[in-house]
């Protein structure tokens, strides 16, 4: 970075800055979580239709293996996270803010952690990139950062979009959370790869990595990895919340603004996360599917908090008692604190977009009472989608949902800072989840309406076609007796001809 | 004189040509209203309310004789949404709404008489004679005149299961009052 944009390195207009709070976790060194006895891998972990059971209960399977298939066009695979037997495929309590239950496959770990077999790709780049992507969606690798939309997905628009620009993110903006920073301290040269065959599979012509500034060693260790690749660049960011979240970071990194409605790939750029790009390197150079990742272990109820490699599936109790947990926790979160969920109960466990589990203690889980709305703006500022929360929140408070879609509810990227701002400790983000839901639940009934509206002038159309069907050939069977009898007597007057009415007549 | 006749005549005739093309070109075929509220209505014609099927109870709505709230498949949000396009206030606590509603088959007293399929409106029950019924989940508005003709109550209404797809963020439980002011 040149003198020049140091002095005049200008700070983000929008956004908050919170306490990051991640030492000193993000400075312990990586551990590696003992295999716990029992993995219970849910069939729904990224955006999209939850994948389908393709094993049988007491079946045995190895690490990597396929257990679950992706359904529908946007899906992920599921792969067993050891080697084991497979207990049990029935409903758990999912890592969801709603604790309801979701599909999931019990595995009984048999100790061994045994790999099936693996088909590593010596040079990925000889490949076609529709293989690379092909291969992406095969080892079942989602969106790392937390939004898990399934990788190959958004390779295969990239390259329909012809993508010029790849960012790297490394954001990771939230406070606690470190398991980014960790994987490209320690794994910066997998991540390098990992990015450059990402590169070759969407078309990108240069990769523009951005790191938050407050993660200096991972910075040093990115651009060690990069230099040898004269199109990846390495960019530290401005240190400010939400800087990891797509549209924030593509606007710093390269100044264009994603329109509203519109993907990032419409502007020209992609944006993957930089677990996502270790896992890809995973996937292509090891043939390894995601079965593992990195989850920052941190918050006040933690007395050796961390970051460690566990296997997707652990239960999060398994996490806590690793990382000891000293009291009861006040609050458990299953990624960071501003976007995070809070989670039921530790009986649940973590998922390929668990970046991080939090245990607050009763000072950091406190939750003051909402007051009212004194129209002061602050969340205004802090909005990084230039939106009125204010406004939103006041007309989903009457339930006038339409007026809050009007102020642009639709653009709301849920970060958080307006609830985060209020002095009135408003609930603003739960208001506009609150909304968004309650659209799409009518949405979904409108579509619903529509189908059954359709099925139902399908069945009237059957019924009167059934019904002339049935006149015509009694009229038919009539004619053919008329013309016997006819022919049999010539001369006998015939009987005077039924009135056949054709039912659909006779019904109304 | 001759002047303010000539030019209110013309006046008056350019007018009346105005209102007559305005009058061809902005035709309206029927009521237009009935016609918007038969589109909101579940259109599976299952007879609940007592008219004979959507269109006729979405023409009472319209000319006022029947309530915004006769539609039991459709609920209180569909009673809501009707309210709306009519401008009228209704008191939504009123309706005992359970939410949305599936048919599901007993299995194991199922006679197979397939009475309850020729009954459906939207063709949600599949099964043979002598072979278990079931019924589609997805094409099922709830209407319950399957029930009515099961000889051997086989047929049950129950609450469409909330799943972690479609549960919704309850609302923030803050007085409106406080936020609106």
């Amino acid at each position: 970075m040149g003198i020049f944009e140091k002095i005049f390195r200008r700070h983000p207009h929008w956004g908050v800055h919170p306490d990051d709070h991640k030492l000193p976790a993000a400075d312990v060194p990586l551990r590696v979580l003992p295999l716990p006895e029992r993995l219970y891998v849910p069939m729904q972990q990224h955006v999209g239709g939850p994948a389908r059971p393709v094993v049988l209960v007491g079946q045995r399977v190895r690490k990597g293996e396929l257990i679950a298939e992706a359904q529908g066009k946007v899906s992920a695979p599921v792969h067993a996270p050891t080697s084991g037997e497979v207990s049990a495929i029935g409903e758990i309590t999912a890592p969801h803010p709603s604790g309801l239950a979701q599909l999931a496959i019990t595995i009984a770990a048999d100790g061994a952690d045994a790999w099936c077999e693996r088909q590593p790709v010596a040079d990925p780049f000889v490949l076609a990139p529709e293989e690379i992507a092909q291969r992406t969606a095969a080892a079942g690798v989602v969106g790392l950062g937390g939004a898990t939309f399934p990788a190959a997905v958004k390779f295969n628009l990239g390259r329909r979009l012809k993508v010029t620009t790849l960012i790297v993110n490394g954001g990771e903006c939230e406070p606690y959370l470190s398991s980014d920073d960790r994987i490209m301290r320690d794994r910066a040269e997998e991540v390098v790869d990992g990015l450059r065959i990402v590169m070759y599979a969407i078309g990108a012509r240069e990769a523009l990595v951005g790191i938050e500034d407050n993660k200096p060693q991972a910075i040093a260790a990115m651009r060690a990895a990069a230099a040898a690749f004269g199109n990846v660049q390495v960019r530290p960011v401005p240190a400010h919340y939400p800087m990891g979240s797509d549209k924030q970071l593509i606007q710093t990194l390269t100044g264009k603004e994603v329109p509203a409605d519109a993907r990032a790939a419409e502007v020209g750029v992609l944006v993957h996360n930089v677990s996502t790009c270790a896992a890809v390197h995973r996937a292509l150079r090891h043939g390894e599917a995601l079965v593992e990742r990195i989850v920052t272990l941190n918050g006040g109820a933690l007395t050796r908090p961390g970051n460690v490699l566990a296997a997707i599936g652990t239960p999060v109790v398994d996490l806590l008692r690793f990382a000891g947990v000293s009291g009861r926790p006040a609050r458990l979160v299953l990624g960071g604190p501003m976007m995070g969920i809070v989670l039921p109960h530790a009986r649940v466990p973590i998922v390929k977009g668990a970046s991080g589990i939090l245990a607050f203690d009763a000072d950091e889980a406190r939750t003051p009472a909402a007051g009212p709305c004194i129209r002061c703006g602050s969340c205004t500022r802090a909005c990084p989608m230039g939106l009125l929360p204010l406004e939103m929140a006041s007309r989903i408070g009457v339930d006038d949902l339409d007026g809050a879609t009007g102020f642009g509810l639709s653009d709301c990227i849920g970060c958080g800072c307006c609830a985060y701002v209020c002095p009135s400790h408003i609930p603003l983000v739960q208001y506009f989840s609150y909304a968004k839901g309650e659209l799409s639940a009518r949405e979904r009934g409108k579509l619903r309406n529509d189908a059954t509206r359709r099925l139902a002038e399908e069945r009237l159309a059957r019924l009167e076609r059934e019904a002339r069907d049935k006149a015509a050939a009694a009229a038919q069977r009539k004619a053919g007796r008329d013309a016997a009898r006819a022919a049999a007597g010539a001369g006998v007057r015939p009987l005077p001809e039924r009135v056949v009415k054709p039912a659909s007549e006779a019904a109304t | 004189m001759w002047l303010a006749i000539f030019s209110l005549t013309l006046l008056g005739t350019l007018l009346g040509l105005v209102l007559g093309v305005a009058a061809k070109h902005f035709h309206v075929e029927g009521d237009s209203l009935a016609a918007e509220i038969e589109a909101l209505m579940p259109g599976s014609n299952c007879g609940q309310c007592g008219f004979a099927g959507c269109p006729r109870a979405a023409a009472a709505i319209a000319e006022g004789s029947a309530p915004v709230t006769l539609c039991p498949p459709g609920g209180k949000a569909l009673a809501q949404a009707l309210a709306a396009k009519l401008g009228i206030s209704i008191d939504l606590d009123a309706i005992s709404d359970q939410g949305p509603q599936v048919a599901s088959v007993a299995e194991e007293i199922c006679i197979g008489c397939c009475r309850c399929s020729k009954v459906c409106p939207t063709d949600a029950i599949v099964g043979a004679a002598k072979q278990i019924h079931n019924v589609i989940r997805e094409a099922c508005t709830g209407c319950g005149n399957c029930v009515d003709r099961c000889p051997t109550e086989a047929l049950l209404l129950q609450p469409l299961p909330i799943t972690v797809q479609h549960w919704v963020w309850p609302k923030p439980a803050v007085a409106p009052a406080a936020l609106a002011a």
